[in-house]
């Protein structure tokens, strides 16, 4: 029972990261494609790691470390998606719509 | 039944990352490249604790923090060389 | 009272250094428990100096309602990314978008753009220098206006009771 919940959650973590990284390849610009990564990779690693948490658990070892793992890419995720925006703007990288006017 | 679905959960992660390195290559822009890398890392670490699970050993879990920490550490140090053109003003 | 929070000036952060301590070391031993407790007394103290100033979380109950909804809402944006992505036939209509801040403290700003960032199909740029405007990037909108309310009723509210500002 407790093998079907991890396979579960081990086929959907990596499904989501899969369609992230397909998101990379597919969407027309920059600026779209970095949707993708932020958002799917996140949260398909936070299945994986749920799985993982579940899996040596249930060997008798409670194991929780990694919610650390899942602690730090939720908190540095939107950090590396800001600061790539900003330096992409910075560089006036090429979109499908208007870039809005730089501030600086 | 575990076994298997690792295996197909680790194959879905290899070709997540040959979709990573395949935008890596084309690229355009420098940020997209950077971006990709970012992606590359964290496909990986979910490779590593995807090994950690099929070889039953917790001894992964400290290279997937490491890695977390130094890919993420590496990604702002680009942004804001791109940014600045300097890391340590 | 006033030695207390001159021992434990910023309560909340030393907590949150015995947990990542103990969830480090995966264990619940009573010597990690002590020395977890050392360090997140210490820590904070020798840190003091560079703390830009400190926000009161004014109400914690709701804090961690707004974590679960932001938790939901993340589980909820993956699903709706994916199908954008996954869906060859979709034209996507992606938009610079201009959000009017109301809150202008550092920190909520902050949390507020990780929110942003973090949920359905928008990323946070940039903030003005008057921290006034929040520059965000959307993939899919077809009302501007209707993300914006949206984005004020649902997260920038709650920020606003949580830290009081």
């Amino acid at each position: 029972m407790i093998d079907i919940i991890i396979s579960i959650f081990l086929i959907i973590g990596a499904g989501f990261a899969l369609v992230g990284s397909i998101g990379l390849i597919r969407l027309p610009d920059f600026y779209t494609r970095l949707h993708g990564p932020t958002k799917a990779t996140t949260l398909g690693l936070g299945a994986l790691l749920i799985a993982s948490m579940i899996y040596f658990s249930s060997r008798g070892e409670t194991s929780l470390h990694e919610l650390l793992v899942t602690m730090f890419l939720f908190m540095t995720a939107p950090v590396s998606a800001h600061l790539l925006a900003k330096a992409a703007l910075h560089l006036r990288v090429r979109s499908e719509v208007k870039l809005p006017r730089c501030d600086e | 039944m575990l076994a298997t679905a690792i295996l197909i959960a680790m194959a879905l992660i290899i070709l997540a990352l040959v979709l990573n390195i395949w935008r890596v290559v084309i690229g355009p822009d420098t940020t997209d490249r950077i971006l990709a890398l970012d992606t590359l890392y964290i496909n990986s670490i979910a490779l590593l604790i995807l090994l950690g699970i099929y070889m039953a050993s917790s001894a992964y879990f400290e290279a997937a923090l490491l890695i977390a920490m130094i890919g993420f550490i590496g990604t702002t140090a680009l942004c804001k060389y791109l940014l600045r053109g300097d890391i340590i003003e | 009272m006033k030695l207390l929070k001159r021992l434990v000036p910023h309560p909340i952060f030393s907590l949150v250094l015995l947990v990542v301590w103990l969830l480090l070391n995966n264990t619940l031993s009573a010597g990690h428990i002590l020395l977890g407790s050392l360090i997140a007394l210490i820590l904070p103290w020798a840190t003091a100096g560079f703390w830009a100033e400190q926000l009161h979380l004014h109400k914690p109950g709701l804090a961690m309602r707004f974590l679960l909804l932001v938790l939901w809402d993340i589980t909820v944006a993956n699903i709706q990314v994916a199908k954008l992505i996954l869906n060859p036939r979709r034209k996507l209509r992606p938009a610079f978008i201009h959000y009017p801040l109301e809150i202008n403290n550092d920190f909520a700003i902050t949390v507020l753009a990780a929110t942003i960032s973090l949920t359905p199909g928008t990323v946070s740029i940039d903030v003005n220098g008057d921290h006034s405007v929040l520059l965000l990037h959307s993939l899919d909108v077809d009302d501007e206006d209707a993300l914006i309310a949206e984005i004020k009723a649902r997260y920038e509210a709650p920020i606003k009771e949580i830290f009081g500002c």
